[in-house]
């Protein structure tokens, strides 16, 4: 952790990480590390800050946390609407 | 070269070390759960462990019910211990005694069948547990070198923040414990469930780290052979609120507990472990069995991270509660024992948290209070692998 890009509203865990997570509540607007925001981030979610297609699989901690369900842009809120579990019965 | 590190703890005839001093009543089933409640308040301080368990189960589940009663009975927390039996059930008086025995510890057991119903046991058992108070009032705490402790990690409540703060934080105590000697328990097999390619190369030897996968791979075909998949329990809509979108996610989080030391066994669920340094076991991520595998396994301290707000205890071994974020840590303030939310606020590094979570650990160890003891928090269940039948 203490090697990842960090900021005080945002941390990236690795540099191939497709999401950022947000440190503090953070508003739609606001440009953080250099994306802005397409919506409300809580505390503890994450953004998108590249591109993901449908089907990708979505890297956090340089590792796949699940698929996109839909395409997603830089800034969207990544969560359970657009992001999903491959293992143990889900996503099939 | 630099002296081992030594704490306060109660010294026991297997060679490990108690950080409380537990006279244990322990009914054999759930029908002797009422009269141990009872006996227990003969003697101040004394607990008794009602459960659910104990009859009408099959197979590996039985086992488990046994081995899990045994090693609780067993653990370096307890004193003494009286078993109170009903007469007729599957779990027998005669092997959790036999367990304690081996243990070196006073034991003494009572059928309530035997005794002549429940009042008749209630007065008999009082008797009994007042004589085993007095064969261990003289037992006081010695300096005990760490590698007499077996520390047990869980993260319950899970958010966004424990794969950032605590559970990282925890994986540095992980790391400091076991090069002092210690053996550290990491469990809640669900919760490695994505990240299990992460174990091999973990293994002190490939064979563990075989052993390792192999463990969460089965768990996910437990899933699967349910016809289920996890949505709605793991990640639970609480870990979901705190940002946790799916199991992956969750389980890079969880396995930042286990430090960077080799993994040394790879245990079955409420298993004694055989050797030092970093051991894993295998448990259900559910809080309240893993943590009671863990304490079955003979951990006598756990340190426990949680980013909803946990309050879980544990009836025979102090439970170290760490919160992920200031938020919680200020809101549920009388639950928390140590705020892992200043690392994400910049205002405690990842270091410095350590060297206070650290000395707070060997307080603790010591005889500290948690805010779960001060609370009365005593949450116990035991894993179950089959229907009652």
């Amino acid at each position: 952790m203490s090697k990842a890009p960090r900021s005080r509203r945002a941390i990236v865990l690795d540099p191939a990480d497709h999401v950022a997570t947000a440190l503090v509540p953070l508003a739609a607007g606001q440009v953080v590390d250099g994306i802005t925001l397409a919506a409300d981030i809580p505390a503890g979610h994450k953004f998108a800050r590249r591109a993901i297609p449908t089907g990708t699989p979505v890297l956090k901690y340089g590792q796949p946390i699940g698929r996109a369900t839909t395409p997603i842009t830089p800034g969207q809120h990544v969560h359970t609407h657009n992001l999903i579990s491959a293992r143990a019965g889900s996503g099939n | 070269m630099t002296p081992p590190i030594v704490f306060p703890g109660y010294p026991r005839p297997d060679g490990t070390a108690g950080t409380r001093n537990i006279l244990l009543v322990l009914p054999t089933v759930a029908c002797s759960a009422h009269v141990a409640t009872q006996i227990a308040q003969a003697v101040p301080g004394a607990i008794a462990l009602p459960h659910q368990h104990g009859c009408a189960q099959i197979g590996d589940d039985a086992d488990t019910t046994l081995r899990t009663l045994a090693g609780i009975a067993s653990n370096p927390n307890i004193a003494a211990v009286l078993v109170v039996a009903l007469g007729c059930e599957q779990v027998q008086a005669t092997d959790l005694a036999h367990a304690v025995r081996q243990a070196g510890k006073p034991v003494e057991t009572l059928g309530i069948q035997q005794a002549g119903g429940t009042s008749a046991a209630i007065t008999r058992g009082a008797a009994l547990l007042q004589q085993l108070a007095a064969q261990v009032a003289d037992q006081r705490r010695e300096p005990c070198p760490l590698d007499r402790l077996i520390l047990a990690t869980e993260c319950g409540g899970s958010d966004a923040f424990s794969g950032l703060t605590a559970n990282p934080l925890v994986g540095l105590i992980a790391d400091r414990a076991v090069d002092a000697g210690a053996t550290v328990i990491v469990s809640e097999t669900t919760e490695f469930i994505g990240a299990e390619h992460l174990l091999p190369p973990r293994g002190a030897t490939p064979e563990i780290g075989r052993q390792a996968r192999q463990m969460v791979i089965d768990c996910e075909n437990t899933c699967c052979r349910y016809g289920a998949d996890l949505t709605g329990s793991n990640p639970s809509p609480g870990n979901i609120e705190g940002g946790l979108t799916t199991i992956e996610e969750k389980s890079l989080g969880c396995l930042c507990k286990a430090g960077s030391s080799p993994i040394n066994q790879v245990l079955p669920y409420a298993q004694r472990p055989t050797t030092h340094g970093l051991v894993l076991m295998d448990t259900p991520g559910n809080d309240v069995e893993s943590t009671a595998g863990m304490a079955a396994g003979g951990a006598s301290l756990i340190l426990f991270t949680t980013g909803r707000g946990t309050p879980l205890g544990c009836p025979i071994a102090p439970v170290l509660k760490i919160a992920t974020n200031t938020p919680l840590a200020t809101h549920m303030a009388e639950n928390i024992d140590f705020n892992a939310g200043l690392i994400a606020d910049g205002k405690l590094s990842m270091d410095k948290a350590a060297d206070a979570l650290w000395q707070l650990t060997l307080a603790v160890a010591a005889g500290r209070l948690t805010a779960a003891e001060r609370l009365g928090h005593r949450e116990f269940g035991i894993r179950r692998t089959a229907p009652t039948l």
